[in-house]
C-alpha cells in the first residue's frame, strides 16, 4: 500500500544536538537518523477524538481561579495551515506557560518569583474550519534558567499540535515581537535566524480588543503534502 | 511545474523543546491506559526507561505511542480498507510522562499487522514519540514484538540493517497478572543507541 508523502522535515529545524543548549549534549543521538518512507503508520494519528482522550478545552485561562490573574491580559490567535496554504481544521492546540511573573505552577521550578493563585498557565484549543484558533491568556514573563552564567528565557508560550497525522505533529513555543532576550537564547537560537522569526508572533491591533486586552497572531504552518483533494467533481 | 509547486510551499513552524515544565498540561488521567471497555484482541503492558549518554534515567521526558488496533487497523480516516475490521473501542494514541527512575508504562493490546509501501506487510510495530527536556525535537522511534516471525521480513527493519535492528525490538518480561509486558528502553544516546527515524 503507497500512500502519499508529507514534505520531509525542513532544513530549517534545530538539530538534536546544539551544544549551547548544555541539556542537549546527553539527550542528543550520535548515530545518524535513518530515513524510511511514511507508511500507513505515519500518515494517520490520533484525530477526530472527541472529548475521549487530553484534558477539558479551556479557552480561556484568565478564568481558571476564583479570581483574575495579575498581570497583562492577552488574546493570542491565529490559523494552523499546512505548506501548502491549506487550512488543519479540527485539531487540538494545547498551550502552556509561567505567569506574568515568570513562575511555572510546577513542583521543579524554583525561580524565586511569586505564584499566582489565580493562574495555572494551561489550556486547550480546536480549530474551526479554517484552522483559526483563539485563547485568552496573561502575557508571560522572562525568567532566569541555569543554562549559563545570567541565563534567561524570553517570554514565551508552549504550542502541542497534532495536525492530521503522526508526520505532522509538532511542539513549538511562540515568543513576542521586540523581544531582546530572544537572539541571544540558546534554545530559540538552535534554530537559524530567517526561521527563528517565524516562532515570534505579530501584534495586531484587529485581534486586540478595545479597552480590554491587546492581541498577538501567530500562525502555524505544519507538514502537508502535494495531493490536491478534487473538489466540486464534476 | 515543480519549480512553481515549490515556490508555493511555505516554510514550516520549527520544532522547540517541550522543556521541564509540561507535567500540568500534557498528561491527562489515564493518557497511559489505551484500553476502553469492550476493546478486541489481547492486553499487553509497554513499559520502558528513557535514558542519556551517561546510562541516566530521564525522568522529565515524556513518550507518546500510536498504533493499530489489534486487527491492524489504524483509528483514522486514511486507513479505509473495508475488509479489516475497525475497534470502535480503540483509538491507539497514549502520552505518559517518565517517572523519577525515567520509566513509562502503557496498557494498550498487541497491535495486528498493517500494510507496508508496495506489496509489503509491516510486522506488528507501536510508532513512539518522544520528547524531553533537551530534546529539541522530537526523536522517532518505533518497537517491533521479539516473538514476531514477520520482523523477518518487515520493510523498516530491512532499511535500519541488522546491526541495529535490535535496538527496535522488545524484550519479553515476566507477565503482571497475567498480561504479557514487555520492556523497551530508549537509549538517546551512547553504545547502545536506539534507532531513530527521520521520517
Amino acid at each position: 500500500m503507497d500512500v502519499l508523502q508529507y514534505s520531509p522535515q525542513a532544513l530549517s529545524e534545530p538539530p538534536s544536538f546544539a551544544p549551547g543548549y548544555v541539556s542537549t549534549v546527553a539527550r542528543s543521538p550520535r548515530k545518524p537518523l535513518v530515513r524510511i518512507p511514511q507508511t500507513l503508520t505515519e500518515v494517520t494519528g490520533p484525530a477526530d477524538f472527541g472529548e475521549r482522550l487530553l484534558r477539558a478545552p479551556v479557552h480561556d485561562m484568565t478564568r481558571e481561579g476564583k479570581g483574575e490573574p495579575l498581570g497583562e491580559r492577552i488574546i493570542v490567535a491565529g490559523r494552523v495551515l499546512d505548506d501548502r496554504g491549506h487550512p488543519v481544521p479540527n485539531t487540538v492546540v494545547e498551550v502552556w506557560q509561567c505567569n506574568s511573573a515568570g513562575r511555572y505552577v510546577h513542583k521543579k521550578d524554583q525561580h524565586d518569583a511569586p505564584l499566582d493563585p489565580n493562574f495555572t498557565g494551561q489550556g486547550r484549543v480546536v480549530t474551526d474550519e479554517e484552522g483559526r484558533y483563539r485563547f485568552v491568556t496573561i502575557k508571560p514573563g522572562a525568567y532566569p534558567w541555569r543554562n549559563h552564567y545570567n541565563a534567561w528565557r524570553p517570554a514565551h508560550i508552549h504550542f502541542s499540535l497534532f495536525g492530521p497525522c503522526f508526520a505532522t505533529r509538532l511542539i513549538t513555543q511562540m515568543y513576542f515581537p521586540g523581544d531582546p532576550l530572544i537572539d541571544i537564547d540558546p534554545i530559540a537560537c538552535a534554530v537559524p535566524s530567517e526561521a527563528r522569526n517565524r516562532m515570534v508572533s505579530r501584534f495586531d491591533i484587529d485581534t486586540t480588543e478595545n479597552e480590554w486586552a491587546l492581541g498577538y497572531v501567530f500562525d502555524i504552518v505544519l507538514r502537508g503534502r502535494n495531493a490536491t483533494p478534487m473538489e466540486n467533481p464534476q | 511545474m515543480s519549480d512553481t509547486l515549490v515556490s508555493e510551499v511555505r516554510p514550516l513552524t520549527p520544532w522547540q523543546t517541550v522543556g521541564p515544565f509540561f507535567h500540568y498540561a500534557l498528561p491527562w488521567e489515564g493518557g497511559e491506559n489505551l484500553l476502553r471497555e469492550g476493546v478486541q484482541g489481547e492486553r499487553i503492558i509497554i513499559r520502558g526507561r528513557v535514558l542519556d549518554a551517561m546510562d541516566q534515567p530521564v525522568s522529565d521526558a515524556m513518550v507518546e505511542i500510536w498504533q493499530a488496533s489489534s486487527s491492524g487497523r489504524y483509528d483514522h480516516p486514511e486507513d479505509n480498507r473495508t475488509e479489516v475490521p475497525a475497534d470502535p473501542a480503540f483509538i491507539g494514541f497514549g502520552r505518559c510522562p517518565t517517572n523519577e527512575d525515567g520509566v513509562f508504562t502503557f496498557h494498550t493490546v498487541r497491535p495486528g499487522p498493517v500494510p507496508g509501501p508496495g506489496n509489503t506487510e509491516q510486522a506488528p510495530h507501536i510508532a513512539i514519540g518522544l520528547f524531553g527536556r533537551g530534546l529539541l525535537r522530537r526523536l522517532v522511534t518505533r518497537l517491533y514484538f521479539p516473538e514476531s516471525e514477520a520482523n523477518a521480513h518487515d520493510p523498516i527493519l530491512d532499511l535500519v540493517g541488522p546491526e541495529r535492528a535490535d535496538t527496535l525490538i522488545a524484550k519479553r518480561d515476566e507477565e503482571n497478572s497475567g498480561v504479557p509486558t514487555y520492556w523497551f528502553n530508549i537509549h538517546i544516546q551512547g553504545e547502545n543507541e536506539t534507532v531513530f527515524f527521520d521520517v
